[in-house]
């Protein structure tokens, strides 16, 4: 698994380079980074807009 | 700690007050009593995702101690050389990338919540601490790796580190000194912290959304009263 699976994520995604970055004033941040930061940025605005599984039965029940 | 002594067909006494183990338990119990440390129910507004993230850096926090042991029991020629090893390494690794994540959201939710309201400002400070330990933790585990990664960390942090004056007593670049920081005494400081960060949030109770704290039943909160008995109460329980 471990030469195959490396084989497959190599075809997928090309690291033989330097990394890619992103350069403002004094900001210096890999692709990576920045897509990380970006996915967290995701979580945090899904999290506060799905709803809850049970919530508004909560809310609307025992209160 | 002394005994009790008791007459045949008498009461027994109360406890002993001067006895120190009886003072920490009833300190304890006042402090944080049973229902309050284990409760039945969340109040309703705990009801969504956004509170969520606290819970999952624990979760993550288990996997990382977890995988952590076992490569420290293991060692470096393990995790470098074995598929096993290998596949804890990325265990632990991932595990630290989701900690982070995970805690960096919690800790949005918390601020735009303004959660030091109502008698918290130890329940944030604390968590502020905790990531400001993680921190090191992290980079202790970073340049512990035993490869070229470690290496190219290790030789870039100890410049920041001999700017600021410490290089001489934490030295990234000395392995046994590193790995002793990132097996034993940072990990320690991190499960104590977090768990006085725990039983903070139990004593204390979720913090409530600002539109709860407007209705009367929250006032006290507003004068630095903690609120979760009210909060609970009002808002039922789920």
């Amino acid at each position: 698994m471990g030469h195959i699976g490396a084989a497959v994520l190599g075809a997928v995604f090309n690291l033989n380079h330097p990394a890619h970055t992103v350069d403002w004033h004094f900001i210096h941040l890999s692709v990576a980074n920045v897509v990380v930061i970006g996915l967290m940025f995701v979580a945090f605005f899904a999290a506060l807009l799905l709803p809850f599984p049970g919530a508004s039965r909560r809310r609307g029940g025992d209160s | 700690m002394s005994a009790t002594p008791t007459t045949p067909g008498t009461a027994p006494a109360g406890p002993d007050m001067h006895s120190w183990t009886v003072k920490v338990r009833e300190a304890g119990v006042e402090a944080l009593p049973p229902e309050k440390l284990l409760p039945d129910g969340q109040p309703t507004y705990v009801a969504s995702w956004i509170y969520m993230f606290g819970v999952a850096s624990i979760a993550s926090l288990i996997v990382i101690i977890t995988s952590g042991s076992i490569l420290a029991l293991k060692g470096p020629a393990w995790w470098h050389d074995t598929s096993i090893g290998h596949f804890f390494n990325s265990i632990h690794m991932w595990g630290v990338e989701l900690f982070f994540f995970v805690m960096v959201v919690h800790l949005w939710g918390k601020y735009w919540m303004a959660a030091w309201r109502g008698g918290r400002t130890r329940v944030w400070i604390t968590g502020a601490i905790i990531f400001l330990v993680a921190v090191p933790t992290a980079l202790t585990g970073y340049v512990s790796q035993q490869n070229f990664d470690a290496q190219w960390i290790a030789t870039q942090a100890k410049d920041g580190l001999n700017s600021v004056g410490v290089g001489a007593f934490f030295n990234v670049t000395n392995f046994g000194q590193m790995y002793s920081w990132h097996i034993l005494l940072l990990p320690v400081a991190v499960v104590l912290l977090v768990s006085a960060h725990v039983l903070l949030v139990r004593t204390h109770g979720v913090v409530p959304p600002f539109e709860l704290e407007k209705r009367p039943e929250f006032a006290a909160a507003a004068d630095g009263a903690p609120a979760p008995d009210g909060a609970a109460g009002a808002e039922g329980q789920s």
